[in-house]
């Protein structure tokens, strides 16, 4: 029955066969027939490929030179980059006023950094200077005209300078249109929420190319005699009609996600509609839903390459001019695996912090 | 204090005077919105039709029949420039539907495949399909479409140094080069044999299930299936004498002549399309095969269930459910996505009647508003008979 | 020791052995020298606190956990990595989970009657009369067309419990099973064990329930660490407990 001189018996280590580097092999890799089979072949693959793909883009490149006379060998011609490095950066704009975007960058890293440590305390302020302050700012910037700055016409704006202008100001835009239109769509008055449900199905149905088109095309036609859009508002303007739409079916998942007791309290309160939703619905609502903010933004980064359809010089299409260069031959292959590169980075970076965000706000918000 | 009126001896609370009731407010509100929303479409309309006169641009849908004058590069219908412009809109959505259709197979089939490669238990399996999903869906779709058409199929040799892949097929930078099919008399009943065979499979179905609630003994429908599928017309195919026959690509002079050609606009399109909206297929497989909680595997595999038959019988329906809606959403990016033709040079709708027919005939109005509606319609569509197959596949509960 | 196909001669009473088990997870030695014989028609109840092992020990037993050292018997087949082997033993041994695990898509009767038919190739008029029978054994025969979702916790598990008796197991194993039930559903759980119980079925039991225990159990054991600390019948347990550790967690357990 039972030994009342018992002890606990020493925990020993795993058999040498199932744990470290052996075990996980053995788990992973060799598991069974048609596993072992599969790995032996996908590995002789990658390495022969793999090897194959580092001696083009590395071992075999051309890094250093001026121009196509320096790419000789087979490998890849970075020097091509290199050359066209500030065409991509900046596009058209002059070369003694480079600074000014500079700065730009300067300021949007400074006020993005921040925001992946896990101990700064300003993260929310830096936030809302982001989205407020930052694009006056640029704009000033980049435009000019006063302050003593030059005054820089929009259809100089061009590359990697040109997209970040698009993206963010598609964003910051389409929030404060994209909240008022979820509101809507939730109010009790039918017409109200009638026209909401429209103008989002309307947008979220249509591709945004047509958008674009409608907003270059037909946009000239709405306006009044003597008024005209340049290229890049018109743009604008259809990318913040299309995002809108999309961000408020974000920030209406976000109000769905409140539970019923936080409208009822806030009304218990004694506090209306208006002030109900700007201090205690939004700022809730609206922390729960920034991982499905930052996707929208990823998503419209990438969908900045479509202006190029209407003749603005975005970072893609300084990459296509630069390959169809006269100048330059067989190049394409370099130009879109870096532009390529450039957009994955910025991606990949802002969706993993979208999903630490996620997981962070996943355990924070207790029912 | 109460304000309390007699109503017929019922004690009512008084109304508040119009300015304070919710009631009126809302009403108020809603006609101002009203107002408004009028007032500004009015004015717009207003605009147009001045700037419209200002320009000479004429309204109404006659255009359309006036002919067109230019000629597209890939038509499944008979078209030449004496066509009208309403054609082109026919050759343009077909073309969409094609590239859109082609490309929402091709995507789910690699989609389905990646996603569960993402599970799977080799690691560089499993490591290969991540990297494919985090890489695809990170780089711009046109992006992709420009790589696929200038890096790769613009590379291609020219006619006389095609590519062979394999007998009679061909791929140089005009294109891919495959055999055409020229149907022959007799050919129809082998038609006919493909019908008989799906309506031979879904009886085959039905009579499977009834053996397998009858006796508990399955059969193999699938190997079946396909038997019928293949074999039946197959066999009318030989009795009637085998007809059909392939005009194949010959060399000439310069280039290659004869078999049907697909141009590198398509199939640039259609794997730039594939590829990227798989890489996101793969992530809703994946999520909804995840989705389905271990406990349900756990249970089917302790009654003795195979690992097969727990797959199909207990984890793939109810991860459909939770894969079909985003599933779908991920059809209608594809077939919205599918308009960036005209950075290609594909002649997709938006390409062919938004792009040459409205440079020409400059009625801006009623040609976007048309391209609208046809992909405002589509979505919608879709929306409605998701929201249907939801409702049908809820999971009923309390 | 004992090869894979063995013949009744060798074990004939015993439903299960359980000979040095030893499991680890990665690094952490979660079984430790499990030896445990229970015979046929016996009712052993395993109680400890969490994180003692209890649940993983007989999750062993019908492959839902390997085990990485030792032997585990059952009904004569040896437990190895042999999926034909895996497959016998889970035709005999049946386990109720802790959150019952119905098929949520299928309704209550067609959660009874999937795994007669698709296992055993019972025809499905067949498969349903016993699947019905077994649905008035728990009392809830009217349940049998509503889904899973529509039903409470405490019938959920019955017809849980039904469906495991439907593949006429010799060994049934309970993992928790009334630890995610309301109070007031534990009882109609309980009662249908009890019963179980009193048609001579093999039961191996992880519960905290001790008025179950003291009911129904043949042999009571303790774990802790991963290991047996104490096993004894049911009455000597609670009113003898051997060990520090067990008087610990008996004064937990029996506070209230």
């Amino acid at each position: 029955m039972t030994d009342s001189n018992w002890q606990p018996a020493p925990s020993l280590p795993p058999p040498a066969a199932t744990v470290g580097w052996i075990g996980w092999v053995r788990a992973n890799l060799i598991s069974s027939f048609s596993n072992s089979v599969l790995t032996v072949v996908l590995g002789v693959a990658i390495i022969y490929y793999g090897w194959q793909i580092l001696d083009w883009a590395l071992f075999s490149a051309d890094f250093a030179g001026v121009d196509q006379k320096d790419c000789e060998s087979s490998g890849a011609c970075w020097v091509f980059i290199r050359s066209r490095l500030d065409f991509f950066i900046y596009g058209f704009y002059p070369n003694a006023e480079i600074w000014r975007i500079n700065v730009m960058f300067g300021l949007l890293a400074v006020l993005i950094i921040p925001h992946f440590f896990e101990g700064f305390k300003h993260k929310k302020l830096f936030g809302w200077l982001l989205i407020t302050a930052f694009p006056v700012v640029s704009g000033i910037l980049l435009l000019g005209g006063i302050l003593g700055l030059e005054p820089v016409e929009t259809d100089k704006w061009g590359g990697l300078a040109l997209t970040l202008v698009l993206a963010f100001v598609g964003i910051v835009a389409a929030l404060p249109l994209g909240i008022l239109l979820a509101l809507g769509r939730r109010s009790d008055m039918p017409i109200i929420r009638g026209i909401c449900v429209c103008f989002i199905e309307l947008w979220r149905g249509v591709p945004l190319i047509s958008v674009l088109f409608m907003a270059s095309v037909m946009l000239p036609l709405f306006l009044p005699e003597g008024v005209n859009f340049n290229k890049l508002l018109r743009a604008l303007i259809g990318i913040t009609m299309f995002q809108s739409a999309y961000m408020a079916e974000v920030v209406r998942g976000g109000l769905q996600a409140i539970p019923k007791g936080q409208y009822e309290a806030a009304a218990a309160l004694g506090l209306g509609y208006w002030k109900s939703m700007r201090l205690i619905i939004l700022p809730q609502a609206l922390k729960l839903v920034i991982p499905g903010i930052v996707n929208t933004f990823i998503g419209l980064f990438k969908d900045t390459t479509l202006v190029l359809i209407i003749g603005l010089f975005e970072v893609l299409q300084t990459m296509n001019t630069s390959i169809t260069d006269p100048a330059w031959s067989n190049v394409a292959v370099e130009g879109y695996v870096f532009a390529g590169a450039v957009f994955w980075v910025f991606c990949y970076a802002m969706s993993k912090y979208s999903q630490a965000l996620e997981r962070k706000l996943h355990t924070g918000h207790k029912r | 204090m109460a304000d309390q009126q007699n109503t017929g001896g019922v004690t009512m609370p008084s109304k508040p005077p119009p300015w304070n009731d919710p009631v009126v407010r809302s009403i108020v509100f809603q006609i101002v919105a009203l107002i408004l929303l009028a007032w500004f479409f009015w004015t717009i309309f207003q605009n147009t039709l001045t700037n419209m006169e200002t320009r000479g641009i004429s309204t109404g849908f006659a255009f359309l029949n006036r002919e067109a004058g230019f000629g597209i590069l890939m038509s499944l219908i008979e078209y030449d420039e004496s066509h009208t412009y309403g054609r082109t809109f026919v050759v343009g959505l077909l073309n969409t539907i094609l590239v859109s259709v082609l490309g929402i197979i091709i995507a789910t089939i690699l989609g389905f495949v990646m996603g569960v490669a993402r599970l799977s238990d080799n690691w560089i399996v499993a490591r290969l399909a991540s990297i494919y999903v985090e890489t695809l869906r990170n780089i711009p779709l046109l992006l992709q479409l420009f790589f696929w058409y200038t890096a790769v199929l613009q590379a291609l040799p020219g006619p006389r140094s095609s590519l062979k892949l394999s007998e009679n097929i061909y791929l140089n930078n005009r294109g891919l080069n495959i055999p055409k099919p020229i149907f022959q008399d007799g050919f129809e009943f082998v038609w006919i044999a493909l019908l008989v065979a799906i309506a031979g499979i879904f009886v085959l179905l039905r009579w499977a299930t009834k053996r397998l609630d009858e006796t508990g003994h399955t059969f193999p429908v699938f190997w079946t299936s396909v038997g019928l599928f293949i074999g039946l017309p197959l066999l009318v195919f030989l009795i009637m004498g085998l007809p059909l026959n392939f005009e194949v690509a010959r060399a000439t002079r310069f280039s290659l002549s004869g078999g049907a050609n697909l141009i590198p606009e398509f199939i640039a399109l259609l794997i730039g399309l594939s590829t990227y909206t798989a890489a996101f297929i793969a992530e809703i497989v994946r999520a909804g095969i995840l989705a389905v909680s271990h406990g349900q595997t756990e249970a089917a595999r302790s009654l003795g269930l195979r690992h097969g038959q727990t797959l199909q019988l207990i984890v793939i329906p109810q991860a459909m459910r939770v894969i079909i809606p985003p599933l779908t959403s991920q059809y209608l990016n594809l077939t919205k996505n599918s308009s960036l033709a005209a950075a290609i040079a594909y002649p997709d709708l938006v390409s062919v009647f938004a792009g040459t027919t409205l440079n020409q005939a400059g009625q801006a109005l009623e040609i976007i508003g048309m391209v609208m509606a046809v992909y405002l319609s589509l979505s919608l569509g879709i929306s409605f008979l998701m929201n249907l197959y939801n409702k049908k596949m809820a999971l009923v509960e309390r | 020791m004992s090869d894979a196909s063995t013949t009744e001669s060798n074990s004939n009473d015993l439903a299960i052995q359980m000979i040095d088990v030893n499991k680890w997870y990665g690094e952490f030695h979660v079984l430790k020298n499990i030896d445990l014989n229970v015979s046929r028609g016996e009712r052993i109840v395993i109680c400890g606190p969490s994180g003692s092992g209890k649940s993983t020990t007989i999750r062993c037993i019908n492959r839902l956990e390997e085990h990485q050292r030792g032997q585990i018997i059952v009904d004569g087949t040896e437990l190895t990595n042999d999926l034909k082997n895996i497959e016998i033993i889970r035709r005999e041994v049946g386990m109720v989970f802790q959150h019952f695990n119905l098929f949520p898509h299928l309704t209550v009767l067609e959660n009874l009657v999937l795994a007669p038919m698709r296992v055993r190739n019972i025809p499905r008029a067949e498969a349903e009369k016993t699947g019905m029978e077994y649905l008035e054994r728990v009392k809830i025969p009217e349940q049998a067309q509503k889904f899973p979702g529509q039903l409470s916790g405490g019938q959920q598990q019955r017809v849980a419990i039904a469906r495991s008796l439907c593949m006429n197991p010799r060994i049934m194993l309970f993992d928790e099973p009334t630890s995610a039930l309301d109070p007031e559903m534990i009882k109609e759980v309980l009662d249908t064990m009890i019963e179980l119980a009193e048609t001579g079925m093999t039961m191996l039991c992880v519960t905290h329930e001790m008025g179950f225990a003291k009911t129904v159990a043949d042999r009571v054991i303790f774990m802790d660490g991963g290991e047996i600390v104490e096993e004894n019948e049911p009455n000597e347990f609670f009113d003898n407990p051997q060990h520090e550790r067990t008087r610990l967690f008996l004064s937990q357990i029996l506070a209230h």
